[in-house]
C-alpha cells in the first residue's frame, strides 16, 4: 500500500509540473503584455524605451523556460519580484504578485481559497443527501411511477443550463423575494451565522443541479446491484427487506458512488465560476476568471490553474487509497 | 408447421437435420443418429502436424513496492511436451488452474511462451516474432468458451466471419459473401441469416458461428477451449457432432482443451491430464480411461459422477482427493501432487518423477504408478534416477541420463507388469 | 424401494412429505408478453430424502425453487396454486412470515458462490447475521461462536482464523463449503441446493456431493438438487423430476427414471451427454433444435417440435393434445407426459442400442 501511495504521489508531482508549464507558458508567450499597464500607470509618457525597460526589470524578456524555472523557484525559496518603481520580497511559497492588485498571489490565496471550499462542502452534502436518496428510492421501487417521477424530474432539472439556474434562483429568491439573505461571502471569522447565510443559496443552487446525475448514478448502481446474487442470498437469508438495501446492496453500490464524488469534489474545489460569479462570491472561480481581464494577470492565472490541478490530482490519489478501504479485494491481494 | 419461433425462416429442404437452427420438424430417430457421430477413433499411422516440446510459460509477479521488481513467477506451463496428429485430435484435461487453458493460448501464440518449442509445418511458433507469425495464423485457430462474449454485437455475423477472410486475402472481395453463406451452411446456420447481430442467436447457434469464423481461413489446427461447456446439455451434443463433422470433411487436426472427462473421452483419442502446470499422464483413450496409473487421473475419473450408478444405487467408492490445488508459484518440491496424494512418500518431496513411457502409446509420472489397488510399495523410479527408495542419493546407482521427456512415443516401452523393456 | 410411491402429492415409505407444491404455477408479465415460467408443476419431498429437479436453462427449475422462498417480487410475478413447508401455506403468505421460513425453516445455497457471498463482508460476520436474524436473542459472540463450529462442520480447516477472512480469500470449493455452512447455520428442515457444483472442478464437486450426503445424515433434512447434470442426480438424489419449459415431464425415483426412462425429454438428455466409462460405439445424440419460447405456450406437448420420435405416436395428437403426466408401463410411482404409447420398449429397442451398447447387449 505505502508503496503504491508513493508511486502515485511520484506521477502526481509529474502531472502537476507539466499543467503548470504549459498553461505558464502558453500565456507568457501570449499577446498580452503585462508590463504595458505598468509602464503607463506609473505616470508620464510610455515611450517604447520605457516599455522595454520595464520589460526588462520584471524579467518578461526571458526564455519562457527560466522564467518559469523562477516562478517555481519562488514557489520552494521565495524570490525578489521587481515592478520597476516598487519592489517586492516575496518570501516561501511564493506565487508571485498579482499585476493587477499589487497583493502576494499567496497571501490573497489563503483568502479566496475558504469560500470556494466551503461553497464545495455545502454543494457536496446537498447534491449527496439529496441524489443518493433519490436514487436509492428509485432504484427500490423500480419501474413504479414514484421511479418515473424522480427519474423525469431529476431529468428536467438537468436540462437547465447552470448558469441560467443560477441567474433565475438569484434574481426571484434574494433579489425580488428575499427568501434568502443576499449572497456572497462574509468572513468567517467575523460572523459565522453570515457567512452560511451568504452562501445557503448558492450551495443549495449548486447542490440541486448536480443531484440528478447523483441521483441517475446511484438509480443504475443500485438496480444493477440488487440484480446481484449476493443480494438475492441476503433475502434467502430471511433479511429485513430495509437491511438488504443498506446493508448488502447499498455497500455494494455506494463504492463507485464515492469515487466520483471524490473526483467531483476536487473539480469543486478548483473553483465553481458561474457559481461564484453569479453570487458574487470572492472564491477560487472568480478569482481565476477576473484574472482573465486583459491585461492578463499571468501569475494569478498560473496560481488558481496550479491549485485546480493539485486539488483534481489529490483527489484523484485519495479516491484509489479509499477504494482500498471500501473494497477489500483491492486491499488484500 | 405453424408455431415456429417468430424469428425463424423456412430452411431449404436439402439441408441436413442438424443443420437447423430453428425449431422446426425435428427428424425420425433414425435419421437423427445417422447424422450422429460414435467416438473419434485414433489413426496410429497419422504423422504429427503440432509437436510442442518442453513448452514453459512463466507469468513474471512483481513486487507492491516503489520500484516494482520480479518477485517470482507464476509457472502456468512447465514444460510441457506433446504431438497433435494431422487430422486428429488430442484432448487436454485437469481442473482450473493446471495450465491447460495457457496452452491453448501458446499454441496460438496468444502469449509468447517463456521456453521450448512448437513446431509446425518446418516454423517453430516460439520462435517466431509476430510479424512472421501473421501469416502463420490463419494456419492454427481457435474457438472460444464463451459464446457470448467472444464474437463482437456490433458487427453482423457476415462481418465477423467475412472479415478474416479479407485481411488474409483469402478470397476477392466480391466473393466474401458467397463464402460466407457457404460457411454459415456447414455449420448448420440459415446463409441468409449472414446480416444478423450475434444477440439475434442462441447459445449454440452463436457457438457455430464462432466455429464458422474458424473454420474460415481453412486452418489445418484448431485450438477448442472448453467449446461445449457454456451450453445446455442438448446444444453440446450438436456442437460436438458438428466439430466431428468438420473434422472428418476437411482433415481439421483439433487440440480439444476441457474440463468434462466424458466429452474429451468421445472427441479425442488421445488424451493429456495435466496437474499444475505439468503433464502427469498421457495416453491413447484406452490407456488413460481404462488403465490409468497416475493416481490423479484414477481420482478424476472416480470423481467423474456416473449415471449407471443410479441403477446400482447410492454412492461408489472412490479416491478422494483431500484439500485444493496448491498455487502455481510455489509449486511443492518434487512431484507437484504429492501434497493431495494418497500414495505420496519420502521420494516424493524430493524428486520429480519423470514422464516415463509405460506402453505403447502410454506415458506416466508418478514414483509408483499402477492401477487402482495395484501401485507398487517401492519407488519404480529410484533406479532410473540413481537414487534410494526414500530418494537419498544412492552411489551404487547408475542413474539414467535420458529421462528429457520427448513429445510422441518411442518404439520401446517400460512394462510395468513385466518390469522389463518391451518393444513394438 | 419399488414404486411404492405414487403420485406427487402423497409421500415415501419413510414418512409425510415436507414440502409438498401442488398445480403450481408461475408467469411473469414482461413487455413482450406473458411469460409461463413454471405451469401446474406438482411434486413432493419427505424429510431426509433428496429431490433431483433436472433440466436446462428456461425448463423452470429455479423459479420454482424460488416460489418456495417466496422469493419472487409479488409485483413481477404471478404465483397461483400451492406450496407446503411443514404443513403451513407459502403462497400468499405475507411477507413477515415468509421472511421466518427464508433461510430458518427453509434454506438456499446458490451455484456461484463468490458471486452469492457479498465481497465487501467478512464471512464470519455473513454467517452470524443469517444466525442472528433468527435468533435474535443470540450475542454476537454467541453468533460468532455458532458460525466457527458451522465452518469447522462443513470442513473447512482452521476456522478460528478463516471466520474473519472475506469470500475472495477462499477457493471455490472452500467457498462453497461456506455457502453451506450459512445455509445449514439455522438446521434448516429444506435445503434447496441450486447446481452448487456446477462451477466447480469434479473432484471437488465429489468432495461437495459427499458433504451434502453426510450433512443429510446428520440433519435428516429434505434436499432439493437443481441440476442439469444427470450424473450428479445419479449420485444423490432419491427421486428425479424431470422439467421441459415450465412443466414437470417425467417423476420418479431416480433409479426407475434413469434406467427405464420413459420421456422422449429424457432419453434426449441421456444421450446428450457421453459417459466416461461407457462403450465408444456409443454415440453422443444431441436434441435437435432450441428449446421453445415460454411466451406463447404450443396447443400440444411442448417437446413436439424437437422430439424424434414423435412419428410413432398415430395422428397429430402431440401437436394438438398437451399429454397428461401420468404412468405408463411401469407402476403409479413412474410418471411421464408423453403420448408413446409404449416408451419402454422403444427405449430398450431403439434408444439404448445407439447410447449404451454395452448395457444394450446385457438385457
Amino acid at each position: 500500500m505505502l508503496g503504491f501511495v508513493v508511486r502515485r504521489l511520484l506521477s502526481s508531482l509529474i502531472v502537476l509540473l507539466l499543467a503548470s508549464f504549459v498553461v505558464f507558458a502558453v500565456f507568457y508567450l501570449g499577446p498580452s503584455n503585462p508590463a504595458r499597464p505598468v509602464c503607463e500607470g506609473a505616470g508620464g509618457r510610455c515611450t517604447p524605451e520605457r516599455l522595454v525597460a520595464i520589460e526588462k526589470q520584471m524579467g518578461l524578456d526571458k526564455p519562457v523556460l527560466s522564467a518559469y524555472g523562477e516562478f517555481m523557484g519562488g514557489i520552494v525559496k521565495g524570490r525578489e519580484i521587481d515592478f520597476g518603481a516598487s519592489a517586492y520580497d516575496c518570501t516561501a511559497p511564493c506565487l508571485g504578485v498579482s499585476y493587477d492588485t499589487r497583493n502576494f498571489v499567496t497571501d490573497e490565496l489563503k483568502e479566496r481559497i475558504v469560500p470556494t471550499i466551503l461553497l464545495a462542502i455545502g454543494g457536496s452534502i446537498v447534491f449527496l443527501v439529496v441524489g443518493v436518496t433519490t436514487g436509492i428510492l428509485a432504484a427500490s421501487r423500480r419501474g413504479s411511477s414514484t421511479d418515473r417521477l424522480l427519474v423525469s424530474g431529476s431529468l428536467l432539472v438537468s436540462s437547465i443550463p447552470y448558469y441560467l439556474l443560477c441567474l433565475i434562483a438569484w434574481i426571484f429568491l434574494t433579489l425580488q423575494t428575499n427568501i434568502f439573505p443576499a449572497t456572497g461571502y462574509f468572513p468567517i471569522t467575523e460572523n459565522p451565522l453570515k457567512t452560511i447565510g451568504g452562501l445557503l443559496l448558492p450551495s443549495l443552487v449548486l447542490g440541486f443541479a448536480t443531484a440528478p446525475a447523483y441521483a441517475r448514478y446511484t438509480r443504475g448502481q443500485m438496480v444493477e446491484t440488487l440484480g446481484d446474487d449476493f443480494v438475492r442470498t441476503a433475502s434467502a437469508k430471511g433479511l429485513p427487506r430495509r437491511r438488504v438495501l443498506f446493508r448488502h446492496a447499498l455497500r455494494a453500490a455506494i463504492v463507485p458512488i464515492v469515487t466520483i464524488f471524490g473526483l467531483d469534489f476536487g473539480a469543486l474545489l478548483a473553483g465553481t465560476i458561474f457559481t461564484e460569479a453569479i453570487f458574487s462570491i470572492d472564491g477560487i472561480g472568480r478569482w481565476g476568471l477576473e484574472a482573465l481581464d486583459s491585461p492578463l494577470d499571468l501569475p494569478v492565472i498560473t496560481a488558481t490553474v496550479l491549485v485546480g490541478a493539485t486539488f483534481i490530482v489529490v483527489s484523484n490519489l485519495v479516491v484509489d487509497i479509499a477504494y482500498g478501504f471500501l473494497d477489500p479485494r483491492v486491499r488484500i491481494g | 408447421m405453424s408455431h415456429l419461433r417468430p424469428e425463424s425462416e423456412p430452411t431449404p429442404d436439402d439441408k441436413p437435420v442438424l443443420a437447423k437452427d430453428e425449431v422446426g420438424e425435428a427428424p425420425a430417430f433414425d435419421d437423427l443418429v445417422e447424422q450422429t457421430h460414435t467416438a473419434n477413433v485414433l489413426d496410429p499411422s497419422a504423422k504429427p502436424i503440432l509437436t510442442v516440446d518442453n513448452l514453459k510459460m512463466y507469468f513474471p509477479i512483481k513486487s507492491g513496492g516503489v520500484v516494482r521488481r520480479k518477485v517470482g513467477d507464476v509457472q502456468a506451463v512447465d514444460g510441457i511436451s506433446f504431438e497433435v496428429p494431422a487430422g486428429g485430435s488430442l484432448g487436454l484435461v485437469g481442473e482450473s488452474g493446471c495450465g491447460k487453458s495457457t496452452t491453448g493460448r501458446l499454441i496460438t501464440r496468444l502469449y509468447k511462451p517463456t521456453g521450448g518449442s512448437m513446431r509446425f509445418e518446418g516454423h517453430d511458433l516460439a520462435q517466431l516474432t509476430d510479424k512472421e507469425m501473421k501469416p502463420l495464423r490463419r494456419e492454427v485457430q481457435m474457438i472460444f468458451q464463451d459464446p457470448y462474449s467472444s464474437l463482437n454485437p456490433r458487427h453482423t455475423v457476415g462481418t465477423i466471419i467475412g472479415t478474416p477472410l479479407q485481411v488474409h486475402g483469402i478470397v476477392p472481395k466480391n466473393k466474401v459473401l458467397g463464402r460466407v453463406q457457404e460457411l454459415l451452411e456447414v455449420v448448420g446456420l440459415n446463409p441468409e441469416h449472414y446480416n444478423r447481430y450475434p444477440n439475434e442467436f442462441s447459445g449454440g447457434q452463436r457457438q457455430r458461428i464462432g466455429i464458422a469464423r474458424a473454420l474460415a481461413l481453412q486452418p489445418k489446427v484448431m485450438v477448442a477451449d472448453e467449446p461445449v461447456s457454456a451450453l445446455d446439455v442438448s446444444i453440446q451434443a450438436q456442437v460436438i457432432n458438428l466439430m466431428q463433422d468438420i473434422q472428418a470433411e476437411f482433415g481439421v487436426a483439433f487440440l480439444f482443451i476441457a474440463h468434462d472427462l466424458a466429452i474429451v473421452r468421445h472427441f479425442c483419442p488421445e488424451v493429456a491430464v495435466m496437474y499444475l502446470g505439468k503433464i502427469v499422464e498421457i495416453g491413447d483413450r484406452e490407456s488413460i480411461y481404462s488403465h490409468a496409473r497416475h493416481p490423479y487421473t484414477q481420482a478424476l475419473l472416480s470423481a467423474v459422477p456416473d449415471v449407471k450408478q443410479a441403477v446400482i444405487g447410492g454412492r461408489r467408492e472412490r479416491i478422494r482427493l483431500e484439500g485444493d490445488v496448491p498455487s502455481p508459484i510455489n509449486p511443492p518440491s518434487g512431484c507437484r501432487f504429492r501434497t493431495r496424494c494418497p500414495l505420496a512418500q519420502e521420494i516424493c518431496a524430493k524428486h520429480e518423477p519423470p514422464l516415463l513411457q509405460i506402453g505403447k502409446r502410454h506415458k506416466v509420472a508418478c514414483h509408483f504408478p499402477g492401477e487402482i489397488g495395484k501401485h507398487p510399495t517401492e519407488p519404480l523410479t529410484a533406479r532410473l534416477l540413481g537414487v534410494d527408495h526414500a530418494g537419498n542419493p544412492d552411489p551404487g546407482a547408475s542413474p539414467s541420463t535420458d529421462l528429457d521427456t520427448k513429445p510422441g512415443y518411442d518404439d520401446t516401452w517400460f512394462d510395468l507388469d513385466t518390469k522389463t523393456f518391451a518393444r513394438a | 424401494m419399488t414404486s411404492t410411491q405414487t403420485t406427487s402429492t402423497t409421500g415415501t415409505p419413510d414418512g409425510a412429505p415436507y414440502l409438498e407444491v401442488t398445480d403450481l404455477t408461475v408467469k411473469f408479465p414482461t413487455a413482450d408478453g406473458l411469460v409461463n415460467a413454471v405451469s401446474d408443476l406438482s411434486y413432493s419431498v419427505p424429510l431426509g430424502r433428496t429431490l433431483g429437479i433436472v433440466g436446462e436453462s428456461g425448463s423452470g427449475k429455479s423459479v420454482s425453487s424460488m416460489a418456495v422462498l417466496g422469493l419472487h417480487d409479488a409485483r413481477s410475478a404471478r404465483i397461483t396454486g400451492s406450496i407446503k413447508v411443514g404443513g403451513r401455506e407459502v403462497v400468499g403468505m405475507d411477507e413477515r412470515d415468509l421472511r421466518s421460513l427464508r433461510g430458518n425453516t427453509v434454506s438456499m445455497i446458490f451455484q456461484d458462490a463468490l458471486a452469492a457471498l457479498h465481497p465487501f463482508y467478512r464471512v464470519g460476520q455473513q454467517l452470524a447475521e443469517a444466525y442472528r436474524v433468527h435468533h435474535p436473542s443470540a450475542s454476537k459472540k454467541e453468533a460468532r461462536a455458532r458460525a466457527i463450529d458451522m465452518l469447522d462442520r462443513v470442513g473447512i480447516p482452521s476456522p478460528k482464523s478463516r471466520v474473519d477472512d472475506f469470500p475472495h480469500q477462499f477457493s471455490g470449493g472452500m467457498r462453497q463449503r461456506v455457502m453451506i455452512a450459512m445455509g445449514l447455520i439455522n438446521d434448516p428442515a429444506l435445503l434447496i441446493a441450486d447446481e452448487p457444483t456446477t462451477a466447480l472442478d469434479v473432484t471437488v464437486q465429489a468432495q461437495i456431493l459427499d458433504l451434502l450426503q453426510d450433512l443429510q445424515r446428520e440433519f435428516n433434512s429434505a434436499i432439493i438438487m437443481i441440476t442439469h447434470d444427470l450424473g450428479v442426480i445419479a449420485e444423490i438424489a432419491d427421486d428425479v423430476l424431470v422439467m421441459y419449459s415450465g412443466r414437470a415431464v417425467e417423476y420418479g425415483s431416480t433409479r426407475e427414471i434413469l434406467s427405464h426412462p420413459e420421456m422422449p425429454y429424457t432419453w434426449g438428455l441421456l444421450s446428450s451427454v457421453p459417459d466416461v466409462h461407457s462403450d465408444t460405439n456409443a454415440r453422443m445424440i444431441p436434441i435437435p433444435g432450441t428449446p421453445p419460447s415460454l411466451l406463447n405456450p404450443l396447443p400440444g406437448c411442448p417437446f413436439e417440435p424437437r422430439c424424434a420420435h414423435r412419428d410413432k405416436v398415430p395422428g397429430d395428437l402431440c401437436s394438438t393434445t398437451l399429454p397428461e403426466l401420468r404412468p405408463g408401463g411401469r407402476g403409479a410411482g413412474h410418471v411421464k407426459r408423453c403420448h408413446l404409447p409404449d416408451p419402454d420398449a422403444i427405449y430398450e429397442a431403439e434408444v439404448l442400442p445407439e447410447i449404451a451398447p454395452d448395457l444394450a447387449k446385457e438385457n
